[in-house]
């Protein structure tokens, strides 16, 4: 036993150190379990991991600007815009020599598209002088000042010239400030004008309205998730079918039926017509407003809140509620604070199941949401597709996923992760 | 019995029965009187319906017929949490998101009691069950043995007079089992309530109880005191339930004097005590236990007819021995002696002669 107790590493019986060897008799298991797993884990790499990743760095790239304009942004260094002075000749000289460079090769038009973001009307000013200055011999043709402000007179704007040289790093918060409806001025980041703030508000609708669908989803699914835990299992096992047969069904035929069911001419509104509950001419708006979204969404999502709310509900023994009740506690006592603490897992685990799926839900708010029941995966998916500003697009998401994270973690702290309960 | 004014009945149980589809009874016209500070049991293979009694009792099953009475008063419409009963439960339901000190303070908080009166009363409780150093720990902290003594603290710390438990020692060890056995009954008796316990394990109701309710098919066979239960079984199933038994058919020759004569299905002629036959010819199963047979001739009976036996094995136990024989065709006849100094040991394939006394052979339904 003595020799086992004495200092240093202990030694397996050929004298190497019993940690290595430990690690090199793991080892082939190891690299077995990492070849079964290695097909996933590329797939996630190169589909998911990677595309996300690209999309993250997109919402700070601005190398267009240096790479398209690198003597303007070289010439504009030590210009200083403060002093509201159009910049010297050299700058504008820069300007043409870059702008022809860029015309030949086509990419004007990218930065004229990147600076129209930050500063409206800059495309045009690039995509005219463009096509001019591509004639232009950039040795011989000089001065540039006046022949670019004759050209267009947008050249002569000092906030032009302002723009490009904010703009001109190879990473900007343009994006992120964009997305949060604040922009880069004078003195740094400032709140944009007030007629002019889209982002802000529509984040907070996503978040208001993801979380009344979350509290709609836990007060409808509770008494469900509660008779598919108690009910004999004949019984039970018909109400699961009933639970699971929106999954069965298409996502779009499912949000079309609520525009059927919702519109003022639809079945609903007719129903409460012909009762008499409705004034014809007063007939109710469920649709195309928040209300819309919120009724089909909490319909769709309902499914998510119920499965784990089950699962837990059919661990929690009913002797509990017998034990409860023989103590000399009513059916609400027992429920109370007997069956509702256990069950609390369950919601926890619904909760952030249902509210993570809305907030980036994008198919049922774009049908039935109108203007007023959009989400800010609607903006998102506008951005992407439509306007093309990819940038303003990924600083949007990198704030959905912050929030989502920050939630998480919020979540984490209040009722603690290990307390949440798939099965 | 089922008599209403029976004023020393603290719990009645008068023609109940109880279906759970409306084809099958599950409890058969049981009829109970428990006087106060009773330790009954009730035993009983599983669907005997002991457990559905219980339930009934504390009120989570309502009786299809008949009445409950608790104290003279008629429960069958009084829903559980008003009726006062303690309960202990088989897998104790200790209610796992409290504390052990928040499980025995919920009775009293549901009783509106105060918070100083509360505390007192679960430390009271605690130590009762030695284990007031446990106020502060979760239920899954505990070992079984402890959440035991927790399900029973529990239920005894709203003082209720009725204490029910539905198999309370079923997940324990078999040691642990033998001391919590004792524990219950003498805290029990110390605390004067009445106590209807529930279990399957014959040892368990012997030991504890002051009678068992022998229950099969929805009715009781026989209640009695453990020892009556044991040594003047009723009926035959009684007999087969209660202990190791020994059976012989045979069919009843004469009725003498209290003593009947039976032959067996192989023609020999045995003494038995007349129990559930009446007249000569009836069919007759004959119980004896293994350790009332005698097979030493000089401590047999004069006049007492004795059978033929063939020594089938020798097992020995420590503090007895267990020989099996053939006797008159059944193979398993037991025996079981004690292993004293001038005890013979018999060898397998040896021949002898077996008999006891007319009283402790008992001849029952068939």
């Amino acid at each position: 036993m003595s020799d086992i107790s004495q200092s240093g590493p202990v030694l397996a019986a050929d004298g190497t150190p019993l940690k290595r060897s430990l690690s090199r008799a793991l080892r082939m298991q190891k690299m077995r379990a990492l070849l079964l797993i290695a097909p996933l884990l590329l797939f996630i790499l190169l589909t998911f991991i990677l595309p996300v990743a690209d999309m993250l760095y997109r919402s700070v790239d601005n190398r267009i600007v240096q790479d398209v304009l690198p003597r303007t942004v070289q010439a504009l260094e030590s210009w200083d815009p403060a002093s509201n002075q159009l910049p010297e000749e050299a700058a504008f000289a820069a300007l043409a020599a870059d702008l022809k460079e860029a015309a030949e090769a086509k990419t004007h038009t990218k930065v004229a598209k990147r600076l129209n973001y930050e500063n409206p009307g800059i495309a045009s000013v690039f995509r005219k002088s463009g096509r001019k200055v591509k004639k232009w011999d950039i040795d011989a043709d000089g001065p540039f000042r006046e022949r670019l402000i004759e050209l267009n007179k947008g050249w002569g704007d000092v906030e032009l010239w302002k723009t490009i040289k904010t703009y001109s790093g190879i990473r900007t918060t343009g994006y992120f400030l964009n997305a949060v409806d604040m922009q880069l001025g004078a003195d740094g980041a400032e709140m944009r004008p007030e007629n002019e703030r889209i982002y802000n508000t529509m984040l907070i609708r996503t978040m208001r309205m993801s979380l009344i669908i979350t509290f709609s989803c836990i007060l409808l699914g509770y008494p469900v998730a509660w008779l598919l835990a108690n009910l004999p299992s004949s019984k039970a096992n018909l109400l699961m079918i009933l639970v699971l047969l929106p999954f069965w069904t298409s996502l779009l035929v499912r949000t079309s039926a609520w525009k059927i069911l919702l519109q003022q001419q639809g079945v609903i509104n007719d129903t409460l017509v012909w009762i008499g509950l409705v004034d014809d001419t007063n007939r109710l708006v469920l649709i195309n407003n928040e209300l819309g979204t919120i009724i089909a969404m909490t319909h769709i999502l309902l499914p998510f809140m119920i499965l784990p709310m089950y699962s837990v509900m059919q661990t929690i023994n009913p002797t509990y509620m017998r034990a409860a009740k023989s103590m000399g506690a009513t059916d609400w006592t027992a429920f109370w604070r007997v069956y509702f603490p256990q069950s609390v897992p369950g919601i926890g685990a619904g909760s952030i199941l249902v509210f993570i799926l809305a907030v980036g839900y994008y198919i049922t708010p774009a049908l039935v949401g109108g203007t007023k029941g959009t989400f800010i995966s609607n903006l998102i998916a506008y951005h992407i597709s439509t306007s093309g500003n990819w940038g303003l697009g990924a600083a949007l998401g990198a704030i959905l996923l912050a929030v989502v994270l920050v939630l998480y973690w919020v979540y984490d702290k209040i009722v603690g992760i290990d307390n949440v309960k798939l099965g | 019995m089922a008599d209403a004014s029976n004023v020393d009945a603290f719990v009645e149980f008068e023609r109940v029965q109880k279906s759970y589809d409306g084809e099958n009874l599950v409890v058969k016209d049981l009829n109970l009187t428990m006087p106060k500070g009773e330790f009954l049991t009730m035993l009983g293979p599983s669907g005997s319906g002991k457990t559905t009694c219980l339930m009934m009792l504390a009120g989570f099953e309502t009786a299809t017929h008949g009445d409950i009475r608790l104290d003279g008063t008629s429960i069958n419409n009084i829903p559980p949490h008003k009726r006062g009963i303690g309960m202990v439960f088989q897998n104790y339901a200790l209610f796992p998101h409290m504390t052990i000190a928040e499980n025995l303070s919920f009775p009293l908080e549901v009783r509106k009691m105060g918070k100083s009166e509360r505390e007192e009363k679960v430390k009271r409780a605690l130590d009762m069950v030695e284990m007031g150093a446990f106020g502060g720990r979760r239920p899954s902290q505990l070992s079984g043995g402890q959440q035991q003594r927790i399900a029973l603290a529990r239920a005894l710390v709203f003082e209720p007079e009725l204490v029910l438990m539905d198999e309370p020692l079923g997940a324990l060890d078999k040691q642990l089992r033998e001391k919590m056995q004792f524990e219950i009954t003498h805290l029990a008796h110390r605390l004067g309530i009445t106590v209807v316990y529930v279990t399957h394990d014959q040892t368990e109701a012997l030991t504890m109880s002051d009678r068992v309710a022998v229950f099969d098919d929805g009715r009781i066979q026989q209640i009695a005191p453990p020892d009556q239960l044991y040594e003047s079984p009723e009926n035959s199933f009684v007999a087969q339930f209660i202990g190791e038994n020994n059976t012989l058919e045979g069919t009843v020759k004469e009725i003498n004097n209290g003593i009947a004569l039976v032959q067996l299905d192989d023609g020999e002629l045995i003494d038995c005590k007349p129990v559930n036959v009446s007249r000569p010819g009836e069919r007759t199963r004959v119980s004896i236990r293994p350790e009332r047979v005698e097979y030493n001739k000089d401590r047999l009976q004069e006049g007492v007819h004795t059978l033929k036996a063939e020594v089938l094995e020798f097992i020995y136990m420590g503090d007895i021995f267990r020989t099996r024989l053939r006797v008159a065709g059944n193979d398993e006849f037991i025996i079981k002696t004690r292993n004293a100094p001038d005890q013979v040991r018999l060898q397998p394939g040896q021949q002898i002669e077996i008999g006891w006394l007319p009283e402790d052979c008992r001849a029952l339904d068939a």
